[in-house]
């Protein structure tokens, strides 16, 4: 090949480390968002490339639910030690207080005090003028539409008719007071370039995604896996040890298991070349209604 | 490692280097609102196989009552991801979506036809390779065809596929196609496309997508999917002359410091030597740097971090090259624009500008014209209008390195940024520098402003007043004034209504206007003062961002802001010149706190509360404040 022409990958590695760089370099307080998932797990390589030698020069935020799997924490707590990077870790205090949970208040209003307002407060108490996350547009059909550096007004709300227009890689990064700024590196990445990204660079991610026997319940065709003993079962419901893995993570009650048996990457990645489905029909606050990934961030939600 | 884990390892490992044996072509589809851009895309991807189970079932389920193909779908739903944008069916900004062949990958960007989205159709198509053009078989070349054909071009994509869509519905009608294709030859021959191909298509039915179709015997060119994959649109950036704009001090500790970038073009290796476009200060490469170890050569597109053999002063904004194929450095140039904003763009404005990694103060100082969409003639123009695309020249407050954007898109493109509400409000590309930043220096003098000043035992300034009609700025400007001259000052007053007698009567009242007319008075001002004057200019002055304009004109010369604030009831009441009364009947029209605004200052040096006291005391106040 042509040793000046860079692979898919290369360009998409790239193109990521130039937008970190771009955000370290023009805000005063950046803020890496972490969901401990697999692009979490990618963002985090690339920051860490983007400013070596150097540490990664901003905090990463983690909005932690208390419904998040065991393994997520434990892997979070090991990553972050390893890598020594700041981790700032946030929960809705009154929400936790009132025991607000997926069940007796519905997946809905869960998520609006435990992940959205939660966000809010956390990105309120620390100032941050730009947040990073691991968004891709290839997820959702309004994340295809969402710029890479997305402009949030003082309530944090995004106005997708009204978007800054984004010319070449010239990122507009100036705000007023109270604004804020919601940024991509990965928005053209899709989920493919993702897992091959992790195979090719060996990182490291939570071994959820891997198959495994896990107990599980089936509910309205999705398999919850029973985490821990504050799982409701129904009457006549017992967990069934299955060979699953996870797609994708976040809340155990609200996150649908996989039947597979790909218990490595190249499994999973062929198996995912096979795949008839795509990616966020495992998570189960997408298919409330039509555009309600919109709603969500018009609200806040990232 | 167990069997079957090879297995998959020896299998993903051969499907891993073809993935990466693929090319990544970026292309957008653009044309008139109507003419089935998304659902040619759905096509696209329903053709491809990419459209999972799950997307298949919903769409189904939303494509009742839609205009549907054999299929069953309406593909425009594949895309159009905006609540908005399926309750109207139209497409308001740009949608990307992925895809790839056996062949390449593809990121697609999926534009608005409407006009007034115009501006997120430019953002899609500043990063494609190619354009597919799309024209509604029925209604041939439009405006918004032509638009955004020249809106292309402004922005370099190099190749386009032109795109003749619902061809089944002029009964697949050769002369039809031919007509068009050659209608829109015509207009593009001055576009300096590279490659352009035009295809009648299908989206709906599905012609001429994956194979030619039987349908349209006649048509002996490639159908689409294969002349995407097929078509060689990379242009060799690494030859290009070598461009680091630096993006990133990197410094971890005092043993360390590297410059953190992209590189933009060309190639750069350990052992070069290199200049700061701006210093011309000279380096040599020590080290390459990656946390994947380091290098001895890059090429263009390479994110690294480069280590230079010696301390020099570089920063953010800096831009590395080669001795001897250095940028532009200067602070004028042609450029042409795009505007993207409601409030149309003037001469004499202030501005941000950021081009690479460099932002700086810019003002458009001279519109020379508008290109006529449609004709692609030139105009005559004080202003650009939303959407409107001119050619202008720009200052910089300071020098900035730059390449015309023909020879260097990374950087030769640039933004302009509203300095209030920091809106991106129009897009450029530079065509080239005025001149030379050597030839720049201004004529210095032996007498100086300093000179001026002590002969006449005062320090210069500029006292502005900005309030309503009738708030008493003149009054008190003039009490400010007798007093001064009492003492033995010298001072001076600019009037607004004076002003407007001589320098300024060819100017009018329309927005243009003004900006100038208040462009002009501060620049009489800063020549008054720098011959040692003290200049109190009296006018309304009512636009934040037009006293910000004066402010910088006034430079390094002292500067005051004076809010005379007068609340308009007691102005209107007073109305010493019968102006209020005028306005009210409608005989004069925008009239400032009538029916045009004025936006209070929010940073003056002053507030003088005009209705408070009487104007000889007011100025004594200011007289005690200035302590001249």
């Amino acid at each position: 090949m042509d040793r000046n022409r860079l692979t898919h990958l290369q360009t998409l590695e790239a193109e990521s480390i130039d937008i970190l760089r771009e955000v370290a370099a023009s805000f005063e307080r950046p803020v890496m968002m972490y969901s401990i998932g697999k692009d979490s797990s990618v963002l985090l390589h690339l920051a860490r490339k983007a400013f070596f030698p150097s540490r990664i020069p901003f905090p990463l935020l983690h909005v932690d639910t208390t419904w998040k799997f065991k393994e997520m924490i434990a892997f979070r707590d090991r990553t972050a030690q390893e890598y020594g990077f700041d981790l700032i870790t946030h929960t809705n205090a009154e929400g936790a207080r009132d025991g607000v949970n997926p069940f007796t208040h519905g997946s809905s209003r869960y998520t609006d005090i435990m992940k959205t307002a939660a966000l809010r407060q956390a990105l309120n108490a620390g100032r941050y003028d730009a947040a990073i996350g691991g968004a891709r547009r290839d997820e959702e059909k309004s994340r295809a539409k969402e710029r890479v550096f997305s402009h949030r007004n003082a309530s944090h709300a995004w106005d997708p008719k009204n978007q800054r227009p984004e010319l070449w890689r010239v990122f507009n990064t100036r705000l007023n007071p109270g604004e804020s700024m919601r940024v991509f590196p990965i928005s053209n990445w899709t989920e493919l370039d993702v897992w091959t990204y992790i195979y090719a660079e060996n990182i490291p991610i939570v071994p959820l995604y891997f198959a495994r026997k896990r107990p599980v319940v089936e509910r309205s065709g999705t398999l919850i896996m029973v985490d821990d003993a504050r799982l409701p079962l129904n009457p006549g419901e017992v967990p069934r040890q299955e060979l699953v893995r996870f797609r994708t993570l976040g809340c155990y009650p609200l996150t649908g298991a996989i039947r597979s048996t790909a218990a490595d990457l190249p499994s999973i990645i062929m198996e995912m070349q096979a795949s008839r489905t795509s990616e966020r029909e495992g998570r189960l606050i997408d298919s409330d209604s039509v555009g309600s990934m919109e709603k969500k961030k018009q609200e806040g939600y990232f | 490692m167990s069997l079957a884990m090879a297995t998959a390892n020896t299998d993903l490992d051969l499907w891993l280097e073809q993935q990466t044996g693929k090319s990544l072509l970026r292309f957008l589809t653009c044309g008139s609102v109507d003419d089935g851009k998304s659902t040619l895309i759905g096509r696209l991807l329903y053709d491809s196989q990419l459209v999972l189970d799950d997307q298949l079932a919903s769409l189904k389920n939303e494509s009742r009552n839609r205009t549907v193909g054999d299929e069953g779908i309406d593909f425009s739903l594949l895309v159009d991801g905006l609540q908005a944008e399926r309750e109207q069916g139209i497409t308001i900004d740009v949608a990307y979506q992925f895809f790839s062949t056996d062949k390449r990958k593809f990121i697609v960007a999926d534009t608005p036809g409407h006009e007034q989205y115009t501006r997120n159709m430019a953002t899609g198509a500043s990063n494609a390779d190619l354009a597919l053009v799309l024209v509604d078989a029925r209604k041939g070349v439009l405006t918004q065809t032509r638009r955004h054909s020249f809106i292309l071009s402004l922005v370099g994509v190099k190749h386009v596929v032109l795109v003749i869509n619902k061809i089944d519905l002029v009964g697949y009608d050769r002369q039809v196609f031919e007509r068009i294709e050659a209608e829109y030859r015509a207009f593009a021959a001055e576009l300096g496309f590279e490659t352009l191909a035009a295809v009648p298509v299908s989206a709906l039915r599905g012609d001429n997508i994956l194979v030619n179709s039987e349908r349209t015997p006649w048509f002996s060119g490639a159908p689409l999917m294969p002349y995407l994959e097929a078509i060689e649109v990379s242009e060799d950036r690494a030859a290009r002359a070598f461009r680091f704009p630096v993006q990133w001090v990197n410094r971890p500790n005092l043993d360390f410091r590297g410059l953190s970038g992209t590189v933009a073009s060309g190639a750069i290796a350990v052992g070069d030597e290199v200049l700061v476009a701006a210093s011309r200060k000279p380096a040599v490469i020590s080290r390459i740097v990656t946390m994947d170890g380091d290098r001895e050569r890059v090429t263009a597109g390479q994110a690294v971090t480069l280590v230079l053999d010696r301390e020099i002063d570089v920063s953010r904004g800096d831009v590395l090259a080669h001795p001897g194929s250095t940028p532009e450095f200067s602070n004028q140039f042609q450029a042409r624009l795009v505007w993207m904003s409601d409030e149309p763009a003037y001469q004499g404005r202030s501005y941000l500008l950021k081009i690479g990694a460099q932002v700086v103060p810019a003002t458009i100082t001279d519109i020379k014209f508008r290109t006529n969409v449609n004709t692609l003639e030139h105009a005559a123009a004080t202003k650009l209008g939303l959407n409107e695309v001119g050619t202008v020249t720009i200052a910089t407050d300071r020098a900035i390195a730059f390449d015309p954007y023909g020879a260097n898109p990374l950087t030769g493109g640039f933004i302009l940024i509203d300095r209030l509400s920091n809106a991106t409000l129009g897009a450029g590309t530079i065509e080239f520098g005025l001149r030379r930043a050597q030839n720049l220096t201004y004529q210095s003098f032996d007498v100086s402003r300093q000179v001026r000043a002590t002969l006449k035992g005062q320090e210069p300034r500029i006292v502005w007043f900005t309030g309503l009609s009738g708030s008493g700025k003149s009054s008190i400007a003039n009490l400010l004034e007798k007093r001064l001259t009492a003492e033995g000052r010298h001072a001076y007053i600019l009037d607004g209504d004076n002003v407007r007698h001589g320098l300024n009567k060819d100017l009018g009242f329309t927005e243009a206007a003004r900006v100038e007319n208040i462009r002009r008075v501060a620049e009489v001002a800063k020549l008054m003062a720098d011959a040692g004057l003290i200049v109190l200019v009296s006018f309304i002055s009512p636009f934040e961002k037009e006293r910000r304009l004066v402010r910088e004109i006034a430079g390094d010369i002292a500067f005051s802001e004076i809010y005379v604030d007068t609340p308009i009831e007691v102005c209107e009441a007073r109305d010493p010149k019968g102006l209020y009364k005028r306005a009210r009947t409608g005989e004069i029209k925008n009239f400032t706190g009538i029916d045009s605004p004025f936006e209070a200052p929010t940073t003056p040096e002053l507030v003088l509360h005009g209705a408070t006291a009487e104007p000889v005391a007011l100025a004594e106040q200011l007289y005690d404040w200035l302590r001249i």
